[in-house]
């Protein structure tokens, strides 16, 4: 069956829509009182992030835009050193979309939502005119765990680690709107586990980023301007998978400018650096991870080639379109 | 047999005369710099950037007539994501996109057959541009479109040839030394045209692959050529360039295309240097490039003086102040395979 207008109505086919699929799957004692508002315990401060969710394909290799839209906000959230709590999901459906498909990624935001320990309290429902498109938005709030982590707190010497492999899920979703076969899974996952073995281990994170839209090039160019401080990576140890370096190789886009949803960097003492390496690697989702470079004198990005050679890596430029020659 | 070590090494420590090497291919030169191949070499050895991006030479009235049809009642207009951002005389496809031109970006070229089946009330132009390289899809996409009898969608090719180019830069542009050549490319020409070339114009021709360590081979290759004064074709891409090219994708290119003159922007006309629809297929033509195409230069836009390796980008005046990726003013600031373009975002400035 597909969505239309009266679906957004709030009358009864939104009290339906609501019941049999968002509360179904959202279930939690919160939520379910179906208040105006959710009534929330937190201690002490808090982190607080909104992210919208747009992609197409809805439905790719590894995920779906609803697990995207709980895991996009549970990462922001992490990577403040914060125990993501609460979320609220908002839906903007157009006419035309499919009801089983509604379903299938409520079903996957609950599975993402569960994994990543937070609950999905509060939400809302419009129908607009359209061709069967789903957006979603997604705002979350987590208890902080860890203060002072930040993006300007980087310092000399600092290792950097990256938690595994670049350019899965960019190289997912290109694949899935260009209908090119192959085995490349997006990496889109929550980052809690990682984030929590880091603080657990006592290792003093000076920031930690997800590496998602501009690639891993485009956050260490934000690390280098918040921090006053350059930025050195070694190509060599780069974590990125064979099928992923075809792909990227016949399309001519650049794994350090792909969009990844289930990476990060932490940004660490240098004497910590190995046992913050471990800690992430026992992590699920860590398992690759990689220190990747070092914060250094002077500014800007520049990684060590392979061939020993120098490159200053810029923020992306536009969109990485797949060339024509 | 040397090592990478020791090649590199007498690059780095090369003090003979100045060389200029031409890297005629796009993907060369964002390879040059993905491997930080200059930091590599001796400063006496410079790499300087070609007409090898196929959006940086289509000329400004083809994508005039492009945009017409984008305007147009039940028009669209497939494009790859490269044109998107380039100016015609006034307009872009993406500024004519927000007045509400029909334009559609494409991942594949295949997928515009889809579109026209999917939309049989929709006329579809699809902007064909390229090389060689591009050309046998473009003529697959004429074989899917004649065998299922499509009759909503026509090709405006601008399919440039680029050995005629290069010619013209022997002929007209003394400063350069040696070429390293497209492996893509010379993978459907062969490499027995850049013999001819190499011989008649007395300098390196050297077919390289698109690897750091390809592209150091070939820079030692013309090196050596230039230092021993030999001056001839070397093929190190032999995986895949044989001398006669590749015979099904030449002979396909020959079924729906032949040989014309052609504009180019920044250059002007040159002979027999595209690949245009024969005259059986005017129907499937949408407007294709000829020579009366023509071109509006930007005031202080120096893209001729790079394509032609005259300069390199930053010695352009516009170069990363008034023209920027987010904000081109020249084609080759705009293409992600044009030099001004990679070379800003390189900051290699």
């Amino acid at each position: 069956m597909k969505i239309n207008m009266s679906h957004g109505s709030g009358g009864k086919q939104t009290g339906d829509l609501i019941n049999q699929i968002f509360l179904k799957h959202f279930d939690n004692n919160i939520l379910n009182r179906l208040e105006d508002a959710a009534v929330l315990d937190i201690k002490g401060k808090i982190a607080y992030t909104t992210d919208s969710f747009v992609v197409t394909p809805l439905f790719f290799n590894g995920g779906d835009i609803g697990k995207l839209a709980v895991c996009g906000t549970v990462n922001d959230i992490s990577m403040m050193g914060a125990i993501p709590k609460y979320l609220t999901a908002g839906f903007i459906i157009e006419e035309g979309a499919e009801i089983e498909d509604i379903d299938k990624i409520a079903l996957s935001m609950k599975l993402a939502a569960e994994e990543a320990g937070i609950k999905i309290v509060a939400g809302d429902t419009k129908v607009i005119e359209g061709h069967g498109g789903i957006y979603i938005n997604t705002s979350g709030i987590g208890e902080i765990a860890k203060e002072g982590i930040s993006i300007s707190s980087c310092q000399k010497g600092d290792a950097i680690i990256l938690s595994g492999n670049l350019g899965d899920h960019h190289a997912a979703i290109m694949s899935g709107r260009m209908e090119i076969e192959n085995n490349i899974k997006s990496d889109c996952a929550p980052l809690t586990s990682i984030v929590k073995n880091l603080i657990e281990s006592n290792i003093d994170v000076h920031c930690m980023r997800d590496v998602t839209r501009g690639g891993l090039a485009t956050v260490l160019n934000e690390i280098s301007s918040a921090s006053s401080c350059g930025v050195e990576i070694y190509e060599a140890v780069l974590p990125i998978s064979n099928e992923v370096k075809g792909f990227c190789s016949i399309l001519g886009l650049d794994p350090l400018y792909m969009a990844n949803e289930g990476k990060m960097i932490a940004v660490v003492p240098d004497n910590q650096a190995e046992t913050a390496l471990q800690a992430v690697r026992k992590s699920k989702y860590g398992e690759n991870a990689q220190i990747i470079g070092r914060v250094v004198d002077g500014s800007g990005v520049t990684m060590v080639t392979t061939l020993q050679g120098s490159r200053i890596l810029d923020v992306l430029y536009g969109e990485g379109l797949p060339r024509i020659c | 047999m040397k090592t990478l070590e020791s090649i590199k090494r007498e690059l780095k420590e090369y003090d003979g005369k100045d060389i200029k090497i031409m890297e005629v291919c796009g993907t060369h030169t964002s390879s040059i710099f993905k491997n930080g191949i200059r930091s590599l070499i001796s400063s006496r050895i410079q790499l300087i950037s070609g007409p090898g991006c196929p959006v940086c030479v289509t000329a400004s009235s083809y994508i005039d007539r492009l945009l017409e049809y984008a305007l147009k009642d039940n028009h669209c207009v497939l494009t790859f994501g490269d044109m998107m951002k380039v100016k015609g005389s006034k307009l872009s496809l993406t500024e004519a996109k927000a007045m509400g031109g029909n334009v559609k970006i494409l991942y594949s070229p295949l997928s515009a057959i889809k579109a026209a089946i999917k939309s049989p009330d929709t006329q579809f132009v699809f902007a064909a541009v390229g090389f060689e390289t591009t050309a046998p899809i473009y003529a697959l996409m004429m074989e899917e479109i004649i065998k299922n009898g499509i009759k909503n969608l026509r090709l405006m090719t601008s399919i440039k040839t680029i050995m005629p180019a290069v010619s013209y830069i022997c002929v007209n542009e003394e400063n350069i030394d040696a070429f390293l050549c497209p492996g893509h490319v010379s993978v459907i020409t062969g490499s027995s045209l850049y013999r001819e070339m190499a011989l008649k114009y007395r300098k390196p021709f050297v077919i390289g692959g698109f690897d750091g360590e390809h592209i150091i081979a070939a820079i030692y290759e013309i090196v050596r050529q230039i230092s021993s004064k030999e001056y001839d074709m070397k093929n190190m891409y032999q995986s895949a360039v044989s001398s006669e090219g590749n015979q099904k994708a030449k002979a396909l290119i020959d079924k729906y295309f032949e040989v014309a003159d052609d504009y180019w922007r920044g250059i002007g006309i040159i002979k027999d240097s595209a690949l245009r629809l024969r005259p059986e297929y005017k129907d499937f033509d949408a407007g294709s490039t000829t020579s009366e195409d023509v071109d509006i230069t930007p005031p202080g836009c120096k893209c001729t003086d790079v394509i032609l390796g005259r300069i390199t980008p930053a010695k352009c005046p516009l170069f990363g102040g008034a023209c920027t990726p987010l904000n081109a003013v020249g084609p080759c600031m705009v293409s992600s395979e044009g030099a001004c373009g990679i070379w800003y975002r390189n900051s290699e400035v």
